[in-house]
């Protein structure tokens, strides 16, 4: 489509930290947040499920990128999804084979990661139309962005919770855990906590930014 | 259709085999892909799975330091675990010197939050449980996880009375868990005060299991404990 | 001061009353079932109390500054709060947990939904909520009523340092020698066990319980009292306690020996102080007088459904909370025909 405007974007830094802070898929898109509330509870639980998602998202998307001149728009979505969910099924053996525990604990979420709608969104959004490197570039800040999430909610859940972050106790021993904290609520809790402190964060840096235009329009 | 939607629609029209063959093209990949992933993991998630049932038999049985798995057949009997055999497992425990020290059957019953799965001790010799391990189960974390935890809990497991009936087909008496500070037989649970759901579905998995399991050991005790 | 002619907008209320003079009548309604709470449980109920309405204060000032609202304070509906919490609590719960219900209580269920008036739910509820999710064990361990030494010493329970699981009270129980002590309130007795406590005793409070929560008939009193200067809707309460009689009734008839008496579905818990204060809040209480009863009689039944049939021992809490969220719907359900428009549109 030649008439189109060029929209490859220039491989920069920011294709990378957009998916940390920016655009960051949790706490500021507010996609994907059945795992997040979900197999948070724990810390080791969280960063699995970050890193499993974190693979399939790069790999898809990379895939998607590559073959991004060969898929008509009409059967897009559905090649997506069976790329997706070729990986996803790749993930769900190899857990299997890291450690049948964790695969008992995160339980259908990691099928689940098909319906993820952040790697969905970024295969339709932005691997099928930039070049392989940039996808891979930003994917993975995506997947950073989304596995840094799961970690702030899981490590929180998990120091209050049960008193040890990674398994490991860090506090002496008749510490009393908030067992709310492990239960589904305390994912809600602790995701609005931090969903306070980024908008705050956030809302913060524009005002600081709007004061300073008024400022230099006022030297003017 | 108006001739001006279809002047509309057709420029963009891809060519059907484009389609098929972009399909196709993904469909071969990812079935490759899939296929191969699934030839290396399967057999380290098979030993996986081996290692962690195995696991639980030692943990429930001391001193086991080799495993038989055995299927109760049609026939209300045990035979060798094998491609053919259908059945429910259960796990022969032998010490060093290849004697039965005991079986290990799992149950199953609904808790507080979803269903309890554990693992029992049996002890043919004595008919009676002589240990439990929770395998999985989603109690409230605090009042359910006291089912693996507390020692004065776990003390009703260490000789719960399994015993058979005359006719050898069901347990003399059913276990069944009754309300803290009021156990008075040998096939009583004593409950746990704050987790009386959890601890009645522990009762009746330990009742499932043995109800189903027992008979069949006891019938082919003597050729179960030739087996090493 | 001359005030010369006043002018104001609708409605033209002939008795003039403001928040902080209703919120300070239910202060004074709420301090001899305060007291009694004192006398009953002495030092630990007392600094209970303290921690609950100084950490409410403090959250309520925090977050007015934060959002720069000015000072707050000055209504007294957070002082309500605090001691609302604290008198729903165990004499001896852990004072660092209390501070966290009434952290939680007041932060999220009043001041990030906008302070007064905008609250969904009874914050101090929404405390108590929190901390019975949060710390199962330590809001169900009672300590005996009218402890010898209560004026002298602690429960040791409640300096509990900050984090750490509660001190253990089984042995300064048994110090006390008292006969048959179980630890279990009237109302776990009643339902494990199936024995009823004495009716009169569990209604003038001469039992275990949560501090504040234990004399059905001084709250009574107290709410009446406020019903009568008119600062409370008498239909709230009066319905609550008619919904869990009534639900309570038919159970009690097909088998009396398994299920609770109406006298003592209303006499033991937490349903009559929930009754008369919690479920009045005036914010988060519908607002016509047909949506009252209906949210009265929801809060007074699931009550009962869920003392009886549930997993936990007292409901009140629980059903308070769930009428609070469907009082917009109600209200809106009950809306009273416009004068002069049909029935029907």
């Amino acid at each position: 489509m030649a008439e189109l405007p060029n929209t490859e974007e220039r491989l920069t830094p920011d294709t990378f930290l957009r998916g940390l802070w920016e655009e960051n898929p949790v706490f500021v898109m507010l996609l994907g947040m059945c795992p997040v509330l979900a197999v948070t509870s724990t810390t080791i639980n969280a960063l699995a499920m970050g890193l499993a998602t974190t693979f399939v998202l790069v790999s898809s998307s990379l895939l998607v990128s590559l073959l991004r001149s060969w898929i008509p728009k009409q059967v897009r979505i559905a090649s997506y999804i069976v790329i997706i969910a070729t990986f996803v099924t790749i993930v769900d053996y190899a857990i299997q084979a890291i450690s049948l525990e964790l695969y008992a604990a995160l339980g259908a979420f990691i099928q689940l990661i098909v319906a993820n709608c952040v790697i969905l969104g970024r295969a339709e959004a932005y691997a099928s139309k930039q070049r392989i490197m940039t996808t891979l570039v930003n994917s993975l800040g995506m997947g950073a962005g989304f596995t840094l999430a799961l970690l702030s909610l899981g490590g929180v859940r998990e120091i209050l919770g049960n008193g040890t972050i990674l398994g490991i106790s860090i506090f002496p021993a008749d510490f009393q855990p908030w067992i709310v904290m492990i239960l589904p609520p305390g994912g809600f809790f602790v995701l609005g906590g931090w969903l306070l402190l980024f908008n705050w964060l956030r809302l913060r840096k524009e005002r600081k930014e709007a004061e300073q235009i008024g400022v230099t329009a006022h030297a003017r | 259709m108006t001739l001006e939607a279809q002047i509309q629609t057709q420029p963009p029209s891809t060519p059907a085999w484009a389609m098929l063959r972009t399909l196709g093209g993904i469909a071969m990949i990812s079935g490759l892909l899939v296929a191969l992933v699934y030839q290396v993991t399967l057999p380290i998630i098979a030993e996986n799975q081996r290692v962690l049932t195995e696991q639980a038999v030692f943990r429930v049985l001391p001193g086991a330091v080799s495993k038989r798995d055995f299927v109760i057949n049609g026939a209300g009997g045990l035979e060798p675990a094998s491609e053919g055999a259908s059945g429910e497992l259960v796990y022969g425990g032998y010490d060093a010197s290849g004697v039965l020290l005991g079986v290990a059957l799992t149950g199953s019953a609904q808790g507080y939050a979803g269903p309890v799965n554990v693992m029992f001790a049996y002890d043919p010799a004595c008919a009676c449980i002589i240990g439990s391990k929770v395998l999985n189960s989603n109690e409230t974390p605090g009042f359910g996880d006291k089912l693996d935890l507390d020692p004065a809990f776990l003390a009703n497991f260490a000789a719960l009375d399994a015993r058979l009936n005359a006719e050898g087909t069901a347990l003399a008496n059913e276990i069944v868990t009754v309300k803290h500070g009021t156990k008075a037989q040998p096939w009583e649970i004593d409950g746990i005060s704050g987790a009386t759901i959890s601890s009645n579905a522990m009762g009746r998995a330990a009742n499932n299991a043995a109800q189903r399991a027992v008979p069949a050991i006891q019938r082919d005790l003597a050729w179960l404990m030739q087996q090493k | 001061m001359d005030k010369g002619i006043e002018i104001r907008t609708s409605p033209h209320l002939k008795r003039v009353i403001s928040v902080d003079k209703i919120m300070r009548t239910v202060v004074l309604a709420l301090l001899p079932i305060c007291a009694f709470a004192v006398y009953q449980f002495g030092l630990s109920a007392l600094l209970l109390l303290l921690t609950t309405t100084g950490v409410a204060m403090w959250t309520e000032w925090f977050f007015a500054r934060l959002s720069g609202k000015g000072n707050t304070l000055a209504d007294w509906s957070v002082v309500i709060t605090g001691l609302l919490l604290g008198l729903t609590l165990p004499p001896g719960f852990p004072l660092w947990m209390a501070a966290v219900a009434a952290f939680v209580g007041v932060a999220l269920g009043k001041a990030l939904f906008g302070g007064l008036g905008y609250n969904v739910m009874n914050p101090a509820l929404v405390g108590r909520a929190f901390v019975q999710a949060a710390f199962p064990v330590a809001i169900t361990t009672w300590t005996p009523a009218f402890a010898p030494g209560r004026f002298m010493e602690l429960i040791p329970s409640t300096l509990t340092l900050p984090f750490m699981q509660p001190n253990p009270v089984k042995d300064w129980v048994a110090g006390l020698h008292l006969d048959g002590w179980s630890g279990a309130t009237p109302l776990a007795i009643q339902k494990f066990q199936h024995i009823e406590a004495p009716i009169a005793d569990a209604f003038s409070g001469m039992i275990a319980g949560s501090a504040g929560e234990t004399s059905a008939l001084l709250i009574l009193i107290c709410g009446l009292w406020l019903a009568w200067q008119r600062m409370l809707d008498w239909r709230i309460p009066v319905s609550v306690l008619a919904g869990a009689a009534l639900m309570a009734l038919p159970f009690w008839l097909m088998d009396s020996g398994h299920y609770p008496s109406p006298w003592f579905v209303l006499s033991s818990g937490g349903l009559m102080l929930a009754a008369w204060f919690m479920a009045s809040d005036m914010v988060a209480s519908p607002v016509t007088a047909r949506g009252v009863v209906i949210y009265g009689l929801f809060i007074g039944s699931l009550t009962v459904i869920i003392r009886l049939f549930g997993g936990l021992v007292e409901g009140v809490m629980y059903a308070i909370l769930l009428g609070n969220a469907l009082g917009p719907l109600i209200s809106s359900w009950t809306q009273p025909r416009v004068y002069g428009t049909s029935k029907k549109s």
